[in-house]
């Protein structure tokens, strides 16, 4: 066991090196390129017995994941942003071959506006084609996650593709100290890949584009994808169980951090949880009782385990790296929807911020805290909050003038 | 905790001063996270990072609001708001720039408000040394905090540089082990900013974002123009220079392929580069048919007034 400093990506590198991956196809995208060169270095060097391809576009890319995965092989591959976009088409009809295998997604904002930097738009896009999605917070949990993935993605009781998700920059870019597992002990613990029925032999065609009319098979088969993925709940908890045993780190559906005796808790999910974690300790210090509870399972959502958490609290704050144009916070959607109707439910208040990178700083999450204790005492909750400071529409008002004084010199329209 | 910024420009190293500042302290046993930011990769943009190093686990994450030391590796930085080297500086802080020109021309040009230090910076002209600009910034950041032994110093420049090969390994690690003697009356003068404790924040100012319309809020560049107001320029390492006594005035080419579009046409038709938003890419130089353009290296041309500009 060695603990040494590595990037988010480094670490998911690790994970899929530990793992025993067949099968890479790769194409590059910032800021996941790092993952998949780390892979290929290791594979010229011969630290790796895997065979990687360049495809010409994530579509392709995702095509080639699932038909190797579907012949039989363990595989790979790694995406972020535009590229799991692309790919779109492909991640709900490789779901839909039941063919498992890992892909992990370094999230980026979406464009337009194009930016570099991170939220959670593009894996949410993502939140209904049939891959499980693993939220990590930390390098360490990115590595642990990847490992993970792979008993989930393989145990006959999914058998669906594992998204592990990591945020651009804070966890893809940044080194942190991590514990590197025993080659062997991982090995023990993920086992081999027992493929079933899937198999790929010469003159022995299988089609996995199967065609169906008429509503009742189709429904089969998606209610089918839909029981594999509520099993993922009880499956996570055996891995995790197990994980825990084996290597001493342990990761639950749902972290809940000093949340059994919180009278109110911030709910997000990604690195920035890290950031509340330290709000939290800092509150309790001053005499305040909040907690964190993160969802790392968001598909299959950990509906009873935050149910169990949440009901009897004061408060919960939301907070939403992501924007629904036109509804709002994904995740408060999804929170509000499980806690609808149940008796003790905490009132719940959402904020929408950290999109393409933007900071929360610690003062946002002590008045977050605030107006959430607010609400629980008025019974009323205020309108979802978006992230939007004073100083940073100045800013803003600074470049639009620019803009229009530009406009108007080149005689564009200058209304 | 220890909260460190590096600042410099792409290509001079800071990611990697951040890495090996991180490494040295991981080695003295503290919890540590670094990272570099930047936006579009690329040679001579201001880039930053930074280093995070406690006793304790870390669960701050992002950017560093207020830096207990801030490095600066090239003065020029100093003159570009964007870069924000002064941001979150308090007191507290302290600055470190790599610069031939005394501190206290420093202290007073941008106001700071901590301590000022300088780190002798190569030569004018002399590109070998400026090379090593980021490990002497590294060693005399070590130094500064008083925590980090020559020893864990020596171990994390030849951790982090042992892909670069010996020679350069050595120079680097020279220049590191200087800075760090060259700092020892220093030694301890960066120290951790004590918390303060939630009960005392200040309230963030946060507005009702007012709704504008699409003409206002979609996010359309008016190109070329819109890029007038950043002084680009300052990105450049090696500056296009025009010789009029060979240009035949074909200024269609070099112009047209010029990818910021800064060669405008004089009343003559002759080329006229911008050289305040001229990146300094020399597509201009490696196209023009009659070989009347020449690269010179910025600190060189500086003073010459050749080539146009306006």
């Amino acid at each position: 066991m060695t603990r040494t400093l590595l990037t988010g990506n480094g670490a998911a590198a690790w994970g899929v090196r530990l793992a025993g991956v067949d099968y890479v196809p790769a194409f590059p995208i910032t800021p996941q390129t790092e993952i998949i060169e780390t892979i290929s270095l290791w594979i010229d060097a011969g630290e790796m017995d895997c065979r990687m391809v360049t495809l010409e576009s994530e579509h392709s890319m995702l095509t080639a994941a699932g038909a190797a995965a579907a012949a039989g092989v363990r595989v790979f591959t790694a995406t972020s942003s535009q590229g799991l976009l692309y790919a779109m088409e492909m991640l709900y009809t490789v779901a839909g071959w039941r063919a498992p295998f890992v892909l992990v997604n370094v999230s980026r904002g979406l464009s337009a506006p194009i930016t570099l930097e991170p939220d959670h738009n593009d894996i949410l896009a993502a939140r209904d084609s049939g891959f499980l999605q693993i939220h990590a917070a930390t390098c360490q949990e990115v590595l642990d996650s990847v490992i993970m993935a792979y008993r989930l993605a393989e145990d006959r009781r999914v058998r669906l593709p594992v998204i592990v998700n990591l945020d651009g920059f804070y966890l893809s870019f940044t080194r942190e100290p991590v514990t590197l597992p025993e080659a062997a002990a991982v090995k023990r613990f993920v086992g081999p890949f027992n493929p079933e029925n899937l198999r790929f032999r010469a003159s022995q065609p299988v089609s996995q584009a199967v065609a169906v009319l008429g509503g009742s098979p189709y429904s089969y088969f998606r209610y089918e994808m839909h029981l594999a993925a509520l099993n993922g709940l009880r499956v996570f908890d055996e891995i995790s169980d197990e994980f825990a045993r084996d290597f001493g780190r342990r990761y639950d559906a749902v972290e809940a951090y000093r949340a059994d005796d919180a009278e109110f808790v911030f709910v997000m999910i990604g690195s920035f949880a890290t950031k509340a974690v330290d709000a939290v300790d800092r509150l309790r210090d001053a005499g305040r009782r909040l907690g964190l509870v993160r969802p790392r399972l968001l598909r299959p959502f950990p509906e009873a385990r935050l149910r169990e958490l949440l009901l009897g609290k004061k408060g919960a704050a939301v907070i939403d790296q992501n924007i629904s144009m036109g509804k709002g916070g994904v995740l408060f959607a999804e929170l509000a929807s499980a806690l609808y109707g149940q008796k003790d439910a905490p009132t719940l208040t959402s904020f929408i911020g950290g999109l393409g990178g933007r900071d929360i700083s610690l003062e946002e999450f002590y008045e977050m805290a605030a107006v959430t204790r607010q609400a629980a005492q008025t019974g009323q909750a205020p309108p979802p909050r978006l992230l939007y400071t004073e100083d940073e529409l100045r800013e803003m008002r600074k470049l639009q003038a620019v803009a229009q004084a530009e406009r108007h010199r080149l005689g564009g329209n200058t209304a | 905790m220890y909260r460190i910024r590096f600042h410099g420009r792409g290509g001079q190293g800071m990611k990697t001063a951040g890495r090996m500042l991180g490494s040295a302290f991981f080695l003295e046993g503290f919890e540590v996270q670094d990272a570099p930011r930047y936006g579009a990769e690329r040679r001579g943009a201001p880039i930053f990072s930074y280093v995070r190093a406690s006793r304790r686990n870390i669960q701050e994450r992002g950017i560093i609001r207020r830096p207990d030391l801030i490095v600066v590796a090239d003065d020029t930085l100093a003159a570009i708001p964007a870069a924000g080297v002064l941001s979150g500086a308090t007191a507290h802080s302290v600055l470190l720039i790599s610069s031939n020109r005394p501190a206290e021309t420093w202290r007073e040009r941008l106001n700071f408000p901590g301590p000022v230090l300088t780190l002798p910076a190569p030569a004018e002209g002399d590109f070998q040394a400026t090379k090593f600009t980021g490990a002497a910034c590294v060693g005399a950041a070590a130094r500064l905090t008083g925590v980090i032994s020559r020893n864990s110093l020596t171990q994390a420049v030849r951790t982090e540089l042992a892909h670069l090969g010996e020679a350069v390994l050595a120079k680097n690690l020279d220049a590191a082990l200087q800075a760090y003697d060259l700092m020892a009356e220093h030694a301890g003068c960066v120290t951790e900013a004590t918390e303060s404790p939630a009960e005392e924040y200040e309230k963030p100012a946060w507005i009702d974002l007012p709704f504008d319309e699409a003409r206002v809020a979609a996010p359309a560049i008016f190109a070329p123009a819109t890029s007038e107001q950043v002084p680009t320029g300052l990105w450049r390492t090696v500056r296009p220079v025009i010789d009029y006594e060979h240009c035949k005035r074909c200024a269609w080419i070099c112009s047209s392929l010029c990818p910021d579009g800064v060669i405008s046409l004089s009343e003559e038709g002759f080329p006229v580069i911008d050289y305040e938003h001229c990146k300094g890419c020399l597509i201009c130089m490696s196209s023009c048919p009659s070989h009347a353009i020449r690269a010179v290296p910025e600190e060189e041309a500086a003073g010459e007034m050749s080539g146009g500009g306006r």
